[in-house]
């Protein structure tokens, strides 16, 4: 009873730092039963937030569950030293863990491939084998528009920042643009590639509004920028000597691929100049991850807080500001950080801008690496892999934070959920899983689909996930 | 005999008649007319053979026609392959997985009522006789109440023999079978697995019982290295098959999965 009462009355010099360092207002004396919730109070204070927003602690790297008192090796604590205590804040909306199927919507002639929202998180786009791309009403749940126009698989589709257009391409390496209000193409079929095209990207929102220029990357080794308003190629940009596996174009101008030859290449995407080649996988680099891709991805919109929803009666000007200031806010902590995934089993974590080393080697997995992806706030980082689990990394060091095992096959694919605190993945045992980001554990299991889970994504408003496979089958799951 | 190609060497040096290429054409023109003076006068067999040459003749001239105006008209609809993947596993060579199976509910209504759709429908009925040899024991060997079993049988894992005078049906070890090779109706694969039970001998429950596996027996195969999923997302390992073969001639279990 007596140690109890000293440690009440025990008091511990701390200062609050936000993740990159910067102290935040003056020490103070906490006592060391000090909570959680009482730590957000004072933090919320200190940052004069005009509504509640929930933050994590960290002491030491190891994050406050309870109290102060419970993280802290309080008897070997140097009492006259000064507490770090790092606050991160997470994101004020949350996003409801989806837990049933609410349609599955048949139409497609063959596999699912892949499946995307639109930023604004108004439509869904699906492509598959049977060489079409549809349009599903989110709002009934149903077909929208069916989209004939390539004449092979339509491997994979991207949508514009803007959500006004919808780039599809085909293993015949044909690209068409689609509008996702007619179903019908804009301009005409681009071709160039001589093979099958691997993936696309569009030109961020922030540096270009008008979303004019389109990235593809092709089997035949190649990465082609194409001007979707003449339907023609800008640039073509050689120089992997094997497949180009990903490609993708970064907020600050830059242009990252990655290749079966083992390296990933950075671009200047204006004039096509190599600018650096990332060097040290040993085997295929099979995927790239950007911690900026969300915001990119959704451009100007904000489908959470449901403002800009309306883009016409936007200044142009504007949106490009609200774009640009989210996208300097996310790498004002560390920069656009690059993550990529390879045959070799092995993640590298590059800071593609300035440096050609890598930060750090992410090693663990026993099968390949088939997907990365940063949560949208950057802080983790998931790797699904052959070997049946999904790890977990911190994003800024690449510091391993656990495993997620669950699935009995390979796992495909992973989409986060708009505010970081959930994830689903979609894998060959036909299902897809919840994962709780927080805890690290598995949330819920969905089970539905009768085959392969080939694609999945979580839409930008949080609301709904949709996933497709060899099933042939569109599902929509929703809380 | 010729010495050497004296013809083709006197034809480089001094070429041709002057009037050759016209005489060969008057010859191929006249041909026809040649030919059908022949068909006319021709008799018997004779007419017979010639007639039969001739419609051989025609046949490969028209296919030969209809070959090259194949090759003239541009195909225009391709058709796109099946079985779709998505980028990622494009440059990977995976092996055509079969659809998850049947689901489970299915699966367990068709258990109770013990009835499958089996790809060999009807089976002739093993008898007892067939199956089961007397063997004469006792000392004078007057006693027949021993049987022992002439057709391939599965006899699990942990089975000891009982001593020898309460054996009643003997089982031999070199009729003993472990593992069978089982096909894929849909991927077209066979895969040896390793056997876990016999579900249904048709001839009769007691063959059941004692694990005999004859022609048209439904037997349980252990699948779990297929790599088959159940709708809910769990490794499918005990699977059905039917057997196709007649396991005591041919010294293997061949079956067919039951999908």
């Amino acid at each position: 009873m007596e140690v109890d009462d000293t440690e009440e009355q025990k008091r511990l010099l701390c200062r609050f730092k936000s993740e990159t360092g910067e102290p935040l207002g003056e020490m103070m004396d906490l006592p060391l039963d000090c909570t959680v919730e009482q730590l957000t109070l004072i933090c919320n204070a200190i940052l004069q937030q005009e509504e509640k927003v929930p933050y994590l602690f960290f002491v030491n790297d190891t994050e406050i569950t309870k109290s102060l008192s419970h993280t802290l090796d309080v008897a070997n604590l140097n009492t006259e030293g000064v507490v770090d205590i790092i606050y991160q804040q997470q994101a004020v909306f949350k996003v409801r863990p989806v837990t049933r199927c609410t349609s599955s919507m048949p139409g497609h002639a063959e596999a699912v491939i892949s499946v995307s929202f639109s930023p604004d998180g108004k439509h869904l786009a699906s492509g598959s084998g049977d060489t079409t791309v549809r349009f599903w009403d989110i709002s009934t749940q149903c077909p929208y528009y069916t989209c004939k126009g390539h004449n092979n698989w339509v491997l994979c589709i991207s949508w514009a920042p803007n959500s006004k257009k919808l780039a599809s391409a085909c293993k015949n390496g044909k690209i068409i643009i689609w509008d996702p209000e007619t179903g019908k193409q804009i301009g005409k079929t681009m071709v160039g590639h001589k093979q099958w095209i691997t993936s696309l990207c569009w030109e961020p929102y922030h540096s270009n509004p008008e979303c004019r220029f389109l990235a593809s990357s092709s089997k035949d080794g190649d990465i082609r920028i194409w001007d979707t308003v003449l339907c023609q190629t800008v640039q073509t940009i050689s120089g992997h000597t094997k497949s180009v596996t990903v490609v993708r174009w970064g907020g600050s101008g830059l242009i990252y691929s990655a290749s079966q030859d083992r390296t990933v290449k950075v671009w200047r995407a204006n004039d096509g100049i190599l600018c650096r080649t990332l060097e040290g996988h040993a085997h295929w680099v099979n995927t790239l991850a950007l911690s900026t891709d969300y915001v990119l991805k959704i451009g100007c919109f904000d489908p959470v807080k449901d403002t800009n929803s309306d883009l016409k009666n936007k200044d142009p000007d504007t949106l490009k500001q609200f774009a640009l200031d989210r996208y300097n806010n996310v790498i004002k902590a560390y920069g656009e950080r690059l993550v990529s995934g390879s045959d070799d089993f092995t993640l590298f974590l590059w800071n593609p801008e300035t440096d050609k080393k890598p930060l750090a080697r992410l090693t663990g997995h026993q099968q390949l690496v088939n997907d990365v992806k940063f949560s949208p706030d950057g802080r983790i980082l998931a790797s699904a892999s052959f070997d049946k689990s999904i790890k977990l990394w911190e994003g800024r060091t690449g510091k391993f934070i656990c495993t997620l095992r669950g699935h009995v096959q390979a796992v495909y694919m992973i989409a986060f959920s708009a505010d970081s605190r959930l994830m689903v993945s979609g894998s060959a045992d036909s299902t897809l899983k919840l994962w709780n980001m927080k805890t690290r554990k598995l949330e819920i299991d969905l089970p539905g689909h009768a085959d392969e889970v080939f694609a999945v994504d979580w839409s930008t408003d949080g609301l709904l996930v949709a996933s497709g496979g060899k099933d042939k089958v569109l599902k929509l799951w929703q809380n | 005999m010729p010495q050497n190609e004296y013809i083709e060497r006197h034809r480089k040096l001094y070429g041709r008649r002057l009037d050759y290429e016209e005489r060969k054409r008057k010859k191929e023109a006249r041909e026809p007319h040649k030919r059908s003076q022949v068909a006319r006068s021709l008799r018997g067999i004779k007419a017979k053979i010639f007639n039969k040459q001739r419609r051989n003749e025609k046949i490969q001239m028209k296919k030969k026609i209809q070959a090259h105006e194949e090759k003239k008209t541009k195909k225009t609809t391709e058709k796109v392959a099946e079985g779709a993947l998505p980028v990622y596993l494009l440059d990977r060579d995976v092996q055509s997985r079969a659809k998850v199976l049947s689901n489970m509910i299915k699966q367990k209504r068709k258990e109770k009522a013990g009835k499958w759709d089996v790809p060999i429908p009807k089976v002739r009925a093993q008898a007892d006789s067939e199956v089961l040899k007397v063997i004469k024991s006792g000392k004078s060997k007057r006693k027949a109440w021993k049987r022992m079993v002439t057709k391939v049988t599965y006899v699990g894992e942990g089975f000891t023999r009982k001593p020898p005078k309460f054996e009643r049906f003997i089982r031999p070890m070199a009729l003993r079978f472990k593992k069978a090779h089982v096909t894929h109706p849909e991927l077209k694969a066979t895969f040896y697995l390793p056997i876990i039970g016999v579900k249904k001998n048709p001839s009769s429950p007691m063959f059941t019982s004692l694990g005999v596996i004859t022609k048209g027996t439904v037997i349980e195969v252990n699948i779990s290295e297929l790599g088959l999923v159940t709708q809910a997302g769990k490794v499918v390992w005990g699977k059905y098959a039917q057997v196709t073969n007649n396991p005591e001639n041919d010294g293997c279990i061949n079956a067919v999965l039951l999908v």
